[in-house]
């Protein structure tokens, strides 16, 4: 069992989040061509190491967050709000 | 039937007898037995039939690795197959019985398979059946099939009762420091030493008493342990086995609460199955003792030394008069010197010749001797052995008992589960666990350790390593070097004796011989991972704890490498069988999911509802009067709808509310078509898509202010769609300034539909005046009171295509609504409605639910071009027009009649062209109603090239599972008031 410590919440089992997808995609603009959006959703890297990815505290806060997780071991480095002005929040009251 | 228990031995309790019963005779034994301890004692020798060739089957082993003794305990639905004599505690009134034998296990009929062995060899299944030619799927399967059933019975252990299981099951968490398996002597010191150190400490032991294999000693006594562990707050659990180790330092335990109890209280559950989360695990599971592979050496009366040493000194019972011990290690010598004091003769063959050991000649030590067979069937009569492995000069030892000790293999599994594999140890012939970055630590014999000492110290190790690592210290410490014997084992894994045809097991559950594994070696199976599958190596319930490395040294030496060359397999959790029961835990019956009701659930029940479940939500499928029929009932009510005015609770619809200066711009992006001149007060329709272009919910939302709306969700959608407004406002659209909450719970909703359903509201509402058809037009919101001051929403939105209003009230007043409601639409000879009426009126008014919208469906798909607007770009529109949704044969939305209106249809037809009626067809209907309307079966579904292409076709719907045909109109899906004129009036 992967345990998740969510910034609001504290250490938590992941079955309360849902897993989300790759964290470092940058979603083209509403207006973007199919090509931009088609690269955006449907080509993924398969990393094998520490990747970025979200997941939704759906069972508590419903935070959105930034989990950084080894796809081999499950370790995890960091976690983070999804939210940049979130992130600040957290950081700060650190 | 002379007994085998002696006097002045054992830890049982004399003073106490139970009985019990085996195959039906009944026996008694002592408290503190287990079943194959009350078996041996009562002079029960042969307890089982071997998988495939039915060989009689003895006691092994005195622990969890038994591979021989698997028995049936209870009757009817308490009956459990496969269970192990050797950890079954006995109880007054246990029934006991063996398994895979006909009549008995004394005389199996099926013995025979034990000549007919060269047809059960290695991949026997997979030989049988290779020869069935694949001509067409379905054939080979049926073959299969057939045959399947009389292999598995003949091949099979113990039955399941196929009965539901009356015992209750519970799910339990804890959280600890440490969690220390496993309680011999260096557990237990790894455990004071946490706890003397401020830890928080559980203890976990699968026995029922602490102590480990010190049990086995006949001057042990747990007291003064016991009471230490508890004195220091250490939380002991007995009768518990850790099962699996997962990420993050998570245990999954065992424990058994009442299976050893006779009539246990029924509150209480049978067995618990924890999940417990901890900072640091120390495993000291011990070390499995080996038998070795020669012929004949699965005779009842073999047995490991070490399991006849705890018979003696645990059970009080002498498990051989006459007793051969055959080894290749030092481990033995206590337990010979033990069993000669007891009274019996022993004699020691020990392949090593030069070695130094110190007894008091009350036995027999033959230096260099190995057994190479065994002579007898049911029960041994004497044994075959020889100096040096290659047999030449032999001879025969009369005798009534053999134990084996081919060396000892540290239960490396827990670390195993987490991917970390095993080294080989050439000095002391075993796998030894290998380090990890985890917080896991391995100490005691676990870690190779042969002698107590050693264990103790590293016990105390294995804690000091673990408050390192949690920070708490930074103390040098080491591990005592695995081994501890004075003279070195001899690696001796089989004695080959070619002359004969006799078996040599391996495994002695799945009676893989050595031959078994030379065959799958000669057909090309060298990989470990093949062999165990190919031979079921090690696939029993002991899961190879025995006869794993037997096998492994086997292939070794077919391919002429050395053991970790041939590597070892991986062991998976659960390391002993966990039952289903446990696994499901309360999540049984109607706690198999959460229910979900709506507010006004037990009114619609009052009321003559019967329900159905649409996801978690128990919704009113039809409201049946005296003696209708679903059908009966369901077009009676659609037929009201659409002549007056009915009631059904639409409350499991999800409900968001969208607030914040960014509102109507984060709608203007979900939704594909416009939401920025949506005005207050007014409701609109809209399709959301995802962002590879495809459909993913529809809904509507209700603007109630400038910046604020009230959304709805299909009920199946609910969650997700909120879910995803989250994540584009936590992750993509960060600046706007939107917040989303989920109101499903908190708003109650009916929908009111019908030419009369204003009539209706006017007697309900406070103030008529505010839903006329002006103040209220189609799609019009207004916020008002119901009579009784009554705070509502009510929208002009209709989903039937009649005159109809959502109302919505919060929870707590959804039951004075139904009363005001159903009150006020009984004087127009109104109706309450269900899903299945629901259902009938859109299929009318060819309506998509998520029958249609299925996650494959596009805007155009479903005949929604118009709701993607052209203005602006959202979530999707860049994608919803590439490649493959763009192809003219894609299939779309279209309703159906039978060609002949006394037909009838089922969803999931499929609609193929006449004269090609096969595959996939053209298209599928997903919808089917009895019209009331129309007076026929009418459906809505989906077709390639849509109304157009096929409207003066006549089309084939072909129902292969229901075995109908029928011929197909192909219509518009509008099959109702197309204009809509209804709605708006
Ligand atoms: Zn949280």
């Amino acid at each position: 069992m992967i345990r998740i410590n969510c910034p609001y919440c504290g250490e938590r089992d992941h079955s309360e989040f849902s897993y989300g997808g790759d964290a470092t995609i940058n979603y083209p603009s509403l207006d973007a061509l199919e090509k931009e959006w088609t690269e955006a959703i449907f080509f993924r890297k398969n990393i094998k190491g520490f990747q970025f990815e979200t997941w939704h505290h759906s069972n508590g806060c419903r935070m959105w967050l930034v989990v950084e997780r080894s796809t081999v071991t499950h370790e995890i480095k960091s976690v983070k709000p999804c939210h940049p002005d979130l992130q600040k929040v957290v950081e700060n009251n650190k | 039937m002379k007994t085998r228990r002696i006097d002045n031995y054992g830890k049982i309790n004399r003073d106490k007898i139970l009985s019990f019963s085996w195959d039906k005779k009944n026996y008694k034994g002592f408290e503190g037995d287990t079943l194959a301890s009350a078996l041996l004692a009562n002079n029960i020798g042969i307890v089982g039939r071997s998988f495939k060739y039915h060989r009689p089957r003895g006691i092994f082993s005195s622990g969890v690795e038994e591979s021989g003794a698997l028995v049936t305990i209870g009757s009817k639905d308490r009956r459990d197959p496969n269970v192990r004599a050797t950890t079954q505690e006995l109880y007054n009134g246990l029934e006991a019985s063996g398994q895979n034998a006909f009549p008995n296990v004394n005389f199996d009929l099926a013995g025979i398979n034990n000549y007919l062995g060269r047809f059960f060899a290695a991949g026997f299944y997979y030989k049988t059946f290779m020869g069935i030619p694949p001509l067409e799927w379905g054939k080979g399967t049926a073959i299969w099939m057939f045959f399947e059933k009389f292999i598995r019975k003949a091949a099979g252990m113990g039955s399941a009762s196929g009965l539901p299981d009356p015992d209750t099951y519970e799910h339990a968490h804890d959280f600890c420091d440490l969690i220390v398996v496993g309680s011999g002597p260096a557990g237990v010191a790894a455990a004071i030493e946490a706890a003397e150190k401020k830890l928080d400490v559980i203890l976990v032991e699968q026995d029922s008493l602490i102590g480990g294999n010190q049990l086995a000693e006949n001057d042990f006594d747990n007291s003064q342990i016991k009471n230490q562990l508890e004195n220091l707050g250490i939380k002991i659990m007995t009768r518990t086995t850790a099962f699996g180790l997962y990420d993050n330092c998570v245990v999954g335990l065992l424990e058994r609460v009442t299976d050893h109890i006779s009539a246990p209280n029924v509150n209480i559950p049978r067995q618990r199955f924890w999940t417990i989360r901890a900072k640091h695990i120390i495993v000291g599971a011990g070390a499995i003792e080996r038998h070795i592979a020669f012929n004949n050496n699965d005779i009842p009366g073999v047995m490991t030394v070490n399991a006849s040493k705890h018979y003696l000194n645990r059970y009080g019972v002498l498990t051989g008069k006459r007793i051969v011990i055959a080894t290749n290690n030092d481990s033995v010598y206590e337990t010979a010197h033990q069993l000669s004091e007891a009274g019996a003769n022993v004699t020691v063959l020990d392949s090593r010749t030069n070695f130094e050991i110190e007894t008091n000649k009350s036995f027999e030590i033959r230096k260099g001797y190995v057994p190479y067979n065994i002579n007898g069937s049911k029960k041994i009569h004497s044994l075959d052995i020889s100096k040096s492995e290659t047999i030449n000069k032999s001879e025969t030892i009369d005798c009534d008992q053999v134990l084996l000790s081919g060396g000892w293999s540290p239960a490396v599994h827990l670390l195993s589960h987490r991917g970390v594999k095993p080294k080989w140890d050439y000095n002391n012939a075993c796998f030894l666990p290998s380090d990890t970055k985890e917080n896991i630590t391995m100490v005691g014999s676990s870690r190779g350790l042969w002698n107590k000492n050693d264990c103790i110290a590293s016990g105390i190790a294995g804690t000091t390593d673990a408050l390192n690592r949690l920070g708490i210290s930074k103390t040098n410490y080491f591990f005592p070097k695995p081994g501890g014997w004075k003279n070195p084992i001899q690696p001796l894994y089989e004695v080959k004796y070619k002359k004969s045809r006799s078996k040599s097991f391996v495994d002695y559950q799945h009676d893989v011989t050595t031959d078994d594994v030379r065959l799958a070696h000669r057909e090309g199976f060298i990989s470990v991972e093949h062999l165990k599958r190919y031979t079921t190596l090690g696939m029993a319930n002991d899961q190879g704890k025995m006869g794993n490395i037997i096998g492994l040294s086997l292939m070794a030496e077919l391919l002429n490498k050395e053991i970790p060359e041939v590597g070892t397999t991986v062991f998976r959790p659960p390391y002993t069988p966990v039952s289903i029961g446990a696994l499901s835990g309360r999540n049984v019956g109607k706690h198999f999911r959460p229910l979900r009701v709506t507010p006004m659930h037990q009114w619609n029940i009052d009321h003559g509802a019967k329900m159905i479940e649409v996801g978690l939500y128990q919704r009113p499928w039809y409201y049946p009067k005296k003696n209708e029929t679903l059908s009966d009932s369901y077009i009676r009510e659609a037929s009201t709808v659409r002549k007056t005015v009915g009631i059904c609770d639409i409350t499991s619809l999800g409900k968001i509310a969208i607030q914040g200066p960014g509102s109507t711009e984060f709608l203007n992006r979900i939704y594909s078509n416009g939401f920025s001149k949506l005005q207050v007060g007014k409701a609109r329709y809209g399709i959301m898509l995802r962002d590879d272009g495809i459909v993913m919910d529809d809904g509507t939302s209700w603007r109630l202010a400038e910046n604020e709306y009230f959304m709805t969700t299909s009920t199946g959608e609910a969650a997700k769609v909120m879910s995803w407004l989250e994540e584009l406002l936590q992750t993509r659209w960060t600046d706007l300034d939107v917040n989303v909450t989920s109101i499903s719970e908190q708003w109650a909703g009916v929908s009111v539909a019908g030419p009369k359903s204003r009539e209706v509201l006017n007697n309900c509402v406070d103030d008529s005046l505010v839903i006329t058809n002006n103040k209220l037009p189609f799609m019009g919101v207004t916020s008002t009171f119901l009579k009784g001051n009554i705070p509502c929403r009510i929208a002009r939105i209709s989903f039937s295509g009649e005159l109809a209003f959502e109302v919505y009230v919060k929870s707590d007043f959804a039951n004075t609504m139904m009363d005001l409601l159903w009150e006020n639409a009984k004087k127009y000879d109104g109706c309450l409605y269900g899903l299945e009426a629901l259902g009938a009126l859109r299929v009318e008014k060819g309506h998509v639910t998520a029958a249609e919208l299925d996650g494959r469906v596009t805007i155009d798909d479903a005949g929604l071009s118009k709701m993607a607007s052209t203005k602006k770009s959202y979530i999707g529109s860049a994608m919803r027009k590439r490649g493959v949704l763009k192809n003219n044969d894609r299939e779309i939305l279209v309703g159906f009649f039978p060609t002949n209106l006394k037909e009838t249809f089922n969803a999931g037809t499929i609609v193929c062209e006449k004269n090609n009626i096969k595959g996939q067809g053209i298209g599928r209907i997903t919808s089917v109603t009895y019209s009331p309307e129309l007076g026929h079966w009418i459906g809505i579904g989906f077709v390639k090239g849509g109304l157009d292409k096929w409207k003066d076709t006549t089309l084939v719907g072909a129902d292969p599972v229901r075995n109908k045909q029928m011929n197909l109109k192909v219509v518009s899906p509008h099959m109702i008031d197309p204009k809509g004129e209804r709605m708006y009036a």
